[in-house]
C-alpha cells in the first residue's frame, strides 16, 4: 500500500539534524504568512458582511427570517427559508451531477480515450472553464429554457438552473479528477491488468479509491462554486421565490437574490441582502467542515 | 556559512527591490489630482451618462469623467457620503431624498409587452391588474390567444416595478409571477423566446427591439400606442425620468458638467440609446 | 485497439456510459459555440480588436478593454500564484494533515471557494477600492480577484505536491539537501503538470468573472494609462452589451468570441511555458 508519509519524513530529519540550514528557516519565514494570509481572506470577507448585515439581524430577527409570509423586503417582509432551500437544493442537483459525469469524464481521458482524443477532450473542458456566466446565461435563456419551456412551462425553473450549473462547474470536477487519476502509481494499474481485471473495472475499483483524495478536493470546489454561482442561475432559474413542487418550478437561489436586489436595495432591505450572504457563507462553512471531518483522509502522516 | 550574503540571497534581495519599485512605479500615476469627476449609480442611466462623458472629455482635454454602475441607491449612497460627485438614478427622487437635487437628462416611458406570435392587439388596465393579481391564467380569457400566460415581473426595488405598482395601484406581495427579471434587456430577451409571455420593459428597449426584428410587440396602454413621440409629447400613461443627482449645490465642473448633460448638444446621445430628450 | 470493447459481444455498461457523458459533453459545448458563432462572427474583424469602442460598444472595438482584462488577469495572477504556491507548500510539506492550523487553513479556503462572486464585488469594493484608497482600478480588481482564485490554486497545488512519490523525498534526505532545495529542485517540477491544472483554471475563473469585476474595477471602457486607473474587463462588457444595450447583441457575441480564442491562446501558451521548462528542467513529459 503506497502511501505518502512526506512530512513524517522531514519531521524525522528535523528531529535527528542539530541545525536546520539558513534557507529553510528563511523559507518557513516566507511560507507561513503565506499561509496566515490564505486563510484570512475569508474571515476578512466574514468580517465586512457582519458588519454590514448587523442592522438586518438586529430589527429584523432570527425568527422573522424564517417564519414571515414571504420575501418581499419593500414591504417588511423578510422570509429567506424558500431561498435557503432552492439554493441548497439546486447546488446538491448541480454539484451530483456534474461530479459524477466529472468522474466519469476523467475515467474516459485517463483510461478509455487514445492520447490524442484525450488531449483534445481536456483542450475543450479547459475552455468551457473559462467562458463568463454571462455567456452561459444567454445560452440558457435564449435556447435551453425555450427548450424546458416546450415540456412544461414557464421554462425558466429548477431543471434549466441545475443543468446549466452542472455545465458551468463540470470542469473544475473534470479537470481535477483527471489530474488526480493520471497521478496514480502505474504499478497499481499494472497489477490490475495482470489480475485480468477490465478496463472499467481497474478504473472503478483500484484508480478512483487510490485519487478520492484529489477527487473529493475538486467536488469541494465544486460545490463551492455551484453554491455562490450568480449570473447565469439569476437568468435560467426563474427567480420566483417559493419551494418548488416539481423540476419544472422557478427558484430563487441565495446569490441571485443579492444580485437582483442589491442595486436598488437601501436601509433594511440592504442588511437583509447582507444576511443572506452571512447565511450562504454558514451553508458552504457548514458543508466544508462536514466534509472534512467526516473524510479521515489518513492515506498521509 | 551565516554572516555573510550569499550571492543567492543577494540576487533574491536585487529581484525583490527592483520588482517593488516597478510596481510603485505603475501606480503611482493614478495618486494624481487632476479634474476628474465620478458619477455612480443606476445601471440604466450608466451608458448614457458614459457617452456624454466620453463627448464631454474631448471637448474639455485634460478632464477626467469616470461612469460607473453599481445601481440607484448606490448613488444616492455614493454622494450623500462625498465617494462620487453625481449620482444617477432611474426615478424621479423619492420622500426621503428630500436633500438632494435631481436634474433629468431623458424621459422614458414604461409598456406592456408579448410575443409578437400572440395575437392579442390590446390589454385593458383591469385585465393587467387582474392577470397580474393570479385571478386570470389563459389567454383566452382576454383575447384570441390560447394557452398559459407566462407573467414576468421584475426584481423588487427596480424603478420599472415600481412605477408599474405605482400606476396600478397594486402592492408587491399582491403580485403573482412565473418569472422575475433584473434588466430591461433580460426582460425582452425573454418575452422574445416565450409565445406566452406578458412582461413590462421600457419604451425605448421596446421600440428598438421591435423595429430590428426581435419577436415582441408593444401593447397600448388607455388607447395609447407606445412610440417615443407618445413618451415625448407626455401622453404615455406610465413615464419616468432618467436623473442625475447632487448632494450638494452645483459648482465649477460639476455644474459644468450638468448643464452640458442638459443641453441639446447630447439630444442625439439620449436618442441613439432609445431615450427621449427633455427638451 | 479501444480498451473496454470485446469484439463479438456487446459492450460493457461501464464503456458504453464513459463514452457516452463526454460525448454528451462535446455535444452540448459545441451547440453552445455554434450558437455563439452563429450570432457573432460576422461583427469580427481585425479592428474590432483594436479600436476604442463607440455607441455604447455596438460599434467600433474592443482593444482598450482587451488591454484592461490582461493587465487585470496579470495582476490575478502575479499576486496569487506566488501566495499560493507558499501556503500550498506549506500544507503540504510542513504540517501534518490533521495539524489543527492546517485543517483551519483548508476550511478557511473551501469557504472562500463558496463566496458568491457579488459579495467578492462588494467587498472588494470596501477594502481595496476604499480602503487601501485604490478606487475604482485595475488594481482593485486583479486583487479581489486573487482571492477570488487562492481556493483554486492552493487545493490543487497542495494536492499535486502532496502526491509526489515518498521515494524522492528520501532520496533528496539522504543526499543531503535542504527543504527548500528539494521542493524546489525536485518535488515542484515533477508535480508541475497538476500544478498548471490549478493554474488554467484559475485563469479561466478570471476572464470568467463579472460581478466581483463591476464594483472594483470598474465599467469605464476608456484605454488605461497604468494600474491605478479603472477599466473595463471583456466579461462585464459582455454583461452590458448583452443585458443593458438595446441592440448590443452581435457586439456581445462577437466579444464573446474573441474572449474564448483569447483564452484559447493563453492555456495554450502556459501549456507550452511548462513543458518547455519541464525539460530544461531534466523531466521529460513521461514523468
Amino acid at each position: 500500500m503506497i502511501s505518502s508519509k512526506s512530512s513524517s519524513t522531514f519531521r524525522f530529519v528535523d528531529r535527528i539534524s542539530k541545525a536546520e540550514p539558513w534557507e529553510d528557516r528563511l523559507l518557513r519565514m516566507i511560507l507561513w504568512p503565506a499561509g496566515v494570509l490564505a486563510g484570512t481572506v475569508s474571515l476578512a470577507i466574514v468580517l465586512v458582511i457582519t458588519i454590514e448585515a448587523g442592522p438586518g439581524l438586529g430589527e429584523i430577527g432570527v425568527v422573522r427570517l424564517l417564519a414571515d409570509p414571504s420575501w418581499h423586503p419593500a414591504n417588511g417582509r423578510f422570509n429567506l427559508l424558500p431561498i435557503i432551500v432552492d439554493t441548497v437544493l439546486v447546488a446538491a442537483l448541480a454539484t451530483s451531477l456534474a461530479a459524477a459525469a466529472g468522474i466519469l469524464s476523467a475515467i474516459f481521458c485517463t483510461s478509455f480515450a487514445p492520447r490524442m482524443l484525450a488531449t483534445c477532450f481536456t483542450r475543450m473542458i479547459e475552455l468551457l472553464a473559462g467562458i463568463p456566466s454571462v455567456v452561459f446565461g444567454l445560452w440558457g435563456m435564449t435556447v435551453l429554457v425555450p427548450a424546458v419551456a416546450a415540456l412544461a412551462p414557464p421554462g425558466p425553473s429548477l431543471l434549466a438552473a441545475t443543468l446549466v450549473l452542472t455545465l458551468m462547474i463540470l470542469p473544475t470536477v473534470t479537470l481535477v479528477a483527471t489530474s488526480s487519476l493520471s497521478r496514480v502509481p502505474a504499478s497499481l494499474l499494472i497489477g490490475g491488468k495482470a489480475l485480468g481485471l477490465s478496463a472499467w473495472s481497474i478504473a472503478t475499483k483500484i484508480a478512483l479509491p487510490a485519487a478520492r483524495r484529489g477527487i473529493a478536493t475538486g467536488v469541494v470546489l465544486a460545490l463551492g462554486r455551484a453554491l455562490g454561482e450568480t449570473m447565469a442561475v439569476l437568468m435560467v432559474s426563474g427567480n420566483i421565490v417559493q419551494i418548488p413542487g416539481s423540476l419544472f418550478d422557478p427558484i430563487r437561489t441565495l446569490p441571485a437574490t443579492i444580485a437582483l436586489e442589491i442595486p436598488y436595495a437601501e436601509g433594511l432591505h440592504r442588511a437583509s441582502l447582507f444576511v443572506c450572504a452571512l447565511v450562504l457563507m454558514a451553508i458552504v462553512l457548514t458543508t466544508v467542515c462536514f466534509i472534512e471531518l467526516f473524510q479521515p483522509e489518513s492515506a498521509r502522516d | 556559512m551565516m554572516g555573510r550574503a550569499v550571492p543567492a540571497q543577494r540576487r533574491c534581495r536585487g529581484l525583490a527591490l527592483s520588482v517593488g519599485v516597478f510596481l510603485a512605479a505603475l501606480i503611482a500615476p493614478a495618486v494624481r489630482a487632476d479634474d476628474k469627476l465620478l458619477l455612480t449609480g443606476s445601471s440604466t442611466v450608466a451608458p448614457l451618462a458614459a457617452e456624454i462623458a466620453k463627448r464631454y472629455e474631448s471637448l474639455h482635454p485634460g478632464v477626467r469623467v469616470d461612469v460607473q454602475m453599481g445601481g440607484s441607491a448606490r448613488g444616492v449612497t455614493d454622494i450623500r457620503h462625498g465617494l462620487a460627485d453625481i449620482g444617477m438614478v432611474s426615478r424621479a427622487l423619492k420622500a426621503d431624498e428630500a436633500d438632494l437635487t435631481a436634474y433629468t437628462i431623458a424621459f422614458d416611458g414604461v409598456t406592456m409587452i408579448v410575443n409578437k406570435v400572440n395575437p392579442i392587439t390590446t390589454l385593458t388596465e383591469e385585465q393587467i391588474v387582474a392577470i397580474y393579481t393570479g385571478k386570470i391564467r389563459e389567454w383566452s380569457a382576454v383575447g384570441p390567444g390560447k394557452g398559459q400566460i407566462v407573467i414576468e415581473n421584475k426584481a423588487e426595488g427596480r424603478s420599472t416595478l415600481e412605477l408599474f405598482l405605482d400606476h396600478f395601484k397594486l402592492s408587491s406581495p399582491e403580485i403573482k409571477a412565473d418569472v422575475v427579471v433584473g434588466d430591461n434587456e433580460e426582460a425582452l430577451k425573454f418575452v422574445s423566446v416565450s409565445p406566452n409571455a406578458l412582461g413590462y420593459v421600457s419604451i425605448g428597449g421596446a421600440v428598438y427591439a421591435a423595429d430590428s426584428g426581435v419577436p415582441i410587440k408593444a401593447l397600448p396602454l388607455d388607447g395609447v400606442e407606445p412610440t417615443i413621440e407618445a413618451v415625448a409629447t407626455r401622453k404615455f400613461p406610465i413615464l419616468r425620468e432618467l436623473n442625475l443627482v447632487l448632494a450638494r449645490p452645483p459648482e465649477g465642473r460639476v455644474k459644468d458638467f450638468i448643464n452640458y448633460a442638459q443641453s441639446g448638444e447630447v439630444y442625439d446621445l439620449v436618442k441613439e440609446l432609445f431615450y427621449v430628450p427633455i427638451r | 485497439m479501444i480498451s473496454g470493447l470485446r469484439p463479438g459481444r456487446l459492450p460493457h455498461p461501464g464503456t458504453v456510459l464513459v463514452w457516452s457523458v463526454p460525448l454528451a459533453i462535446c455535444a452540448v459545448f459545441a451547440w453552445m459555440l455554434g450558437d455563439i458563432l452563429l450570432h457573432g462572427l460576422d461583427h469580427l474583424s481585425f479592428s474590432f480588436l483594436i479600436e476604442e469602442p463607440r455607441k455604447s460598444g455596438r460599434a467600433g472595438g474592443i482593444g482598450p478593454i482587451l488591454v484592461a482584462t490582461c493587465l487585470i488577469v496579470t495582476i490575478c495572477l502575479t499576486v496569487s500564484l506566488p501566495i499560493s504556491l507558499g501556503a500550498a507548500v506549506l500544507l503540504s510539506e510542513f504540517l501534518r494533515h490533521a495539524d489543527r492550523s492546517g485543517r483551519a487553513i483548508r476550511i478557511s479556503l473551501d469557504m472562500l471557494a463558496g463566496i458568491p462572486s457579488i459579495v467578492f464585488g462588494i467587498v472588494g469594493n470596501a477594502v481595496f477600492c476604499r480602503f487601501f484608497g485604490f478606487g475604482y482600478s485595475i488594481m482593485a480588481g486583479g486583487l479581489t480577484l486573487a482571492c477570488m482564485v487562492l481556493p483554486v490554486l492552493i487545493r490543487t497545488t497542495e494536492q499535486a505536491i502532496g502526491d509526489v512519490p515518498e521515494a524522492y523525498r528520501l532520496g533528496a534526505v539522504a543526499l543531503g539537501f535542504s527543504k527548500l532545495r528539494t521542493i524546489r529542485r525536485i518535488l515542484i517540477p515533477i508535480a508541475a503538470p497538476s500544478i498548471l491544472v490549478g493554474a488554467l483554471l484559475a485563469v479561466g475563473r478570471s476572464f470568467a468573472e463579472t460581478a466581483a469585476l463591476l464594483f472594483t474595477s470598474g465599467y469605464v471602457d476608456r484605454m488605461p494609462s497604468s494600474l491605478g486607473d479603472p477599466g473595463r474587463a471583456l466579461s462585464i462588457h459582455i454583461l452590458d452589451l448583452a443585458m443593458n444595450i438595446p441592440g448590443g447583441d452581435a457586439a456581445a457575441y462577437g466579444s464573446a468570441l474573441v474572449l474564448i480564442g483569447l483564452l484559447f491562446f493563453i492555456n495554450g501558451a502556459i501549456q507550452c511555458i511548462t513543458l518547455v521548462w519541464r525539460r530544461t528542467a531534466g523531466l521529460t513529459a513521461a514523468i
